[in-house]
């Protein structure tokens, strides 16, 4: 009798390992996934994913990118590698401090869209362009790297598009996109300072939000 | 027939001129006190007129201009003026102390003027040397002198005062505007220019998503990508 209830304890131990097992397993690996990718290796899955997806977007031809098209960028490939909170704070320089938490939340909500909306566009530039990745310089214990790009079609103006990526967590993600010498993300910090100054961070949010509701 | 172009000549650097001496002296309406924009009432202005230009002549023409010039031959105009464009920066990087950077240049005319066909055709690019972007601008930014306010010229569009003087030097060391006769000249010019602008065209969606007011977001980016390319693409990074 008291074998048997050994027996069973022994075996529901077990069973508890083994599930506890494999729930560590389950939930290391997709860090360890994360982490296998270098940046390189993640901006050039991001250029290629988001091609793939304005290549397949059939009203391209006639009017430039669909919400639809966006939509399907922001959420399959932008949303879990880029870190838009911080390219929000970035964007915002000193006057991201000025705001309360809840109107910080909005300012990332509001920034996004304009973000993905301008990145999607940015790709679109060239109808069939070659994306060339330049060698990148880094230390294996560097936890910021810039990844520089070309973009690139005959006969036309190569496109440099630069990435700063950062360590974090659950693997490398894009704080920062370049185009042309141009940061998407700080370009608007003169225009921040000058609508804070004039209507305070609301003031921002609603001009955000106008731009943003223009299709 | 030359001094009736460098006639025109001395008009622009008239205009410049004038505008680089009056303008110290003209202070913005508001006090919104941008520190890199003193002048953005009279900017703005210019802006607006420049906006009104490019949409009713310089748009519509370059519009036609894709529409009608197939892809290979406009590739070979923009390829024909890029490789002139290079003997000017090859001078602009020897000028910047980059000795490599200029012999890749003028290596570049080198082969695309023979092997290129009188540079019809860029073979120096798929050869790995690369096209530089230089002017007198970004030479001066690189002898020390600062960007200067934020000036918008008549035509010409978004300038800083030292890269208006950059400007005043890219004129007339122009090849294109050596060309004789005047007609031919400036038929060349017309037809460069043409060329540019409608490779732009692509590029005016990223700034409709991206722009909630167009002067300040091309202002910044014009003063960011001369900034990135006085560094040759490596400027540190600025915070806050």
């Amino acid at each position: 009798m008291i074998d048997a209830i050994e027996k069973k304890i022994n075996k529901e131990t077990m069973m508890n390992r083994l599930f506890g097992l494999i729930l560590a397993l389950l939930v290391a690996a997709p860090t360890w996934a994360a982490e296998a990718l270098t940046p390189e290796t993640q901006i050039k899955n991001i250029t290629n994913e988001v091609l793939e997806i304005i290549r397949n977007d059939t009203e391209l031809q006639q009017n430039g990118i669909t919400a639809t098209a966006i939509a399907m960028i922001d959420a399959k490939v932008l949303q879990p590698h880029f870190n838009f909170s911080h390219m929000t704070s970035l964007g915002m320089g000193k006057e991201w401090r000025k705001a309360s938490p809840e109107q910080q939340g909005l300012l990332v909500r509001e920034f996004k869209t304009l973000l993905v909306r301008t990145y999607s566009n940015a790709l679109t530039i060239y109808k069939d362009p070659t994306i060339n990745f330049k060698p990148a310089r880094y230390q294996p214990t560097d936890t910021e790297v810039l990844i520089r790009t070309q973009v690139l079609q005959p006969g036309t103006k190569t496109v440099d598009i630069d990435y700063s990526l950062e360590k974090l967590g659950d693997g490398w993600k894009v704080f920062d996109v370049v185009v042309a010498g141009v940061s998407l993300v700080t370009n608007y910090r003169q225009f921040f300072s000058q609508e804070i100054r004039n209507g305070g961070i609301e003031g921002a949010i609603k001009s955000l939000q106008a731009k943003n509701q223009t299709p | 027939m030359t001094t009736s172009r460098s006639r025109f000549h001395s008009r622009f650097v008239l205009i410049i001129a004038t505008l680089l001496l009056f303008l110290p002296g003209y202070a913005s309406a508001n006090g919104d006190g941008n520190q890199h924009d003193p002048w953005e009432g009279f900017n703005r202005s210019m802006f607006s007129f420049n906006e009104g230009l490019d949409r009713v002549l310089i748009k519509p023409l370059a519009k036609g201009y894709e529409a009608v010039v197939p892809t290979p031959i406009n590739n070979i105009i923009t390829n024909f003026f890029n490789n002139i464009e290079d003997l000017m920066i090859a001078a602009n990087n020897l000028l910047q102390g980059k000795v490599k950077a200029s012999a890749s240049d003028l290596g570049r005319v080198v082969l695309n003027s023979t092997l290129g066909i009188a540079g019809l055709v860029d073979v120096a690019t798929g050869m790995g040397m690369e096209k530089h972007e230089e002017d007198f601008g970004q030479t001066f930014g690189r002898w020390g002198f600062g960007n200067g306010a934020y000036l918008v010229l008549p035509v010409f569009g978004s300038r800083t005062v030292r890269d208006s003087f950059g400007l005043l030097t890219d004129l007339p060391l122009d090849p294109m505007t050596w060309v004789e006769p005047t007609g031919l000249s400036y038929s060349m010019i017309t037809l460069r220019q043409l060329d540019a602008r409608a490779d732009l065209l692509p590029t005016e969606k990223v700034v409709e998503a991206g722009a909630i007011d167009k002067y300040s977001y091309l202002r910044d980016a014009y003063l960011q990508q001369r900034r990135y390319l006085i560094y040759d693409g490596q400027p540190p990074r600025e915070d806050d």
